[in-house]
């Protein structure tokens, strides 16, 4: 069974609510790096390995979303 | 009653010859349907019928909405870009740090002879490397201290103004407290690495660093 195609209003909502997503995770994202560097320069290294993970999870997530995207892409009326 | 047509009869080769829509092999069923597919509409930004529309516009036709979806998926590209970007500079840091462990403590080195400096006076060394440059002042008689010279906004180098009490970064006005190298004015937010200093008779030794957030 072939995946419903989005219409154009339809993939411009989704790519709308995507955006929101992702941009609020890249900026959780810069503050985790700048509060990760100032504690690793003040000596505390108890949360580097922690927030690379908590990062790459959030780059996951980001990926995972486009990759989505390039899905609902594929579905479009009319073919890719 | 109906006469065969004659086979022999020359053929019109036209598809939209009356009678001959929908023949199979000639045309499609729904040749001369009017189609109608909103994926292929051009929509000006104002919205209004293409015939209203400049007649550049109408040379030129841009289909607003695809545009504004493509900048979109551009730009979530973009995003997903500085996303990863983030990630390998998490990774970078903890690179730093298993590089950083995996040196261990820097050996222990002999700074100065405590009659070298006097007292309010300031010498430069490098600890524990010769890209550290570090500063150590002699507040009293028997009270030594020892920073690293690095301000910890930007890196520049700080200069010690013992009668004021404090350490002076001259890039952006920033101050450390000379007994404790907390920062006490301008930018920087986190102290002066300070350097772990040991007596062995009058000679200083520096045995460690000690970097630190408050």
């Amino acid at each position: 069974m072939s995946a419903r195609p989005f219409s154009r209003e339809q993939r411009l909502a989704i790519i709308h609510g995507m955006l929101v997503f992702v941009v609020i995770v890249v900026v959780l994202q810069l503050w985790l790096l700048t509060a990760t560097m100032n504690a690793w320069l003040g000596g505390d290294d108890a949360v580097v390995w922690p927030a690379a993970a908590a990062s790459a999870g959030c780059l996951a997530l980001n990926v995972g979303l486009f990759r989505y995207l390039v899905r609902v892409e594929r579905t479009r009326r009319g073919g890719a | 009653m109906t006469v065969p047509s004659d086979p022999r009869a020359p053929i019109d080769p036209a598809i939209n010859t009356p009678g001959r829509e929908g023949l199979t092999g000639t045309a499609p069923a729904n040749l001369y349907a009017p189609s109608f597919d909103r994926e292929q509409i051009t929509i000006a930004p104002d919205f209004t019928p293409p015939d209203l529309q400049p007649a550049w516009r109408q040379d030129f036709p841009i289909d607003w909405p695809q545009d504004l979806y493509v900048e979109r998926r551009d730009f979530m590209k973009f995003m997903v870009l500085t996303s990863a970007a983030f990630t390998v500079g998490q990774l970078w840091i903890a690179a730093q740090n298993w590089y950083r462990r995996r040196s261990g403590q820097p050996p222990r080195q002999r700074i100065a002879s405590v009659d070298d400096i006097p007292v309010g006076g300031a010498i430069g060394f490098t600890y524990p490397n010769e890209q550290e440059p570090c500063l150590l002042v002699r507040l009293s008689t028997s009270e030594f201290v020892a920073f690293g010279q690095k301000c910890t906004h930007l890196s520049c180098a700080v200069i010690p103004r013992p009668e004021e009490g404090s350490f002076y970064c001259p890039c952006h006005e920033g101050r450390f407290d000379l007994r404790s190298g907390v920062p006490i004015a301008g930018p920087p937010r986190r102290p002066l690495s300070r350097v772990v200093l040991e007596m062995r008779g009058r000679d200083i030794y520096a045995v460690s660093v000690e970097e630190r957030t408050t």
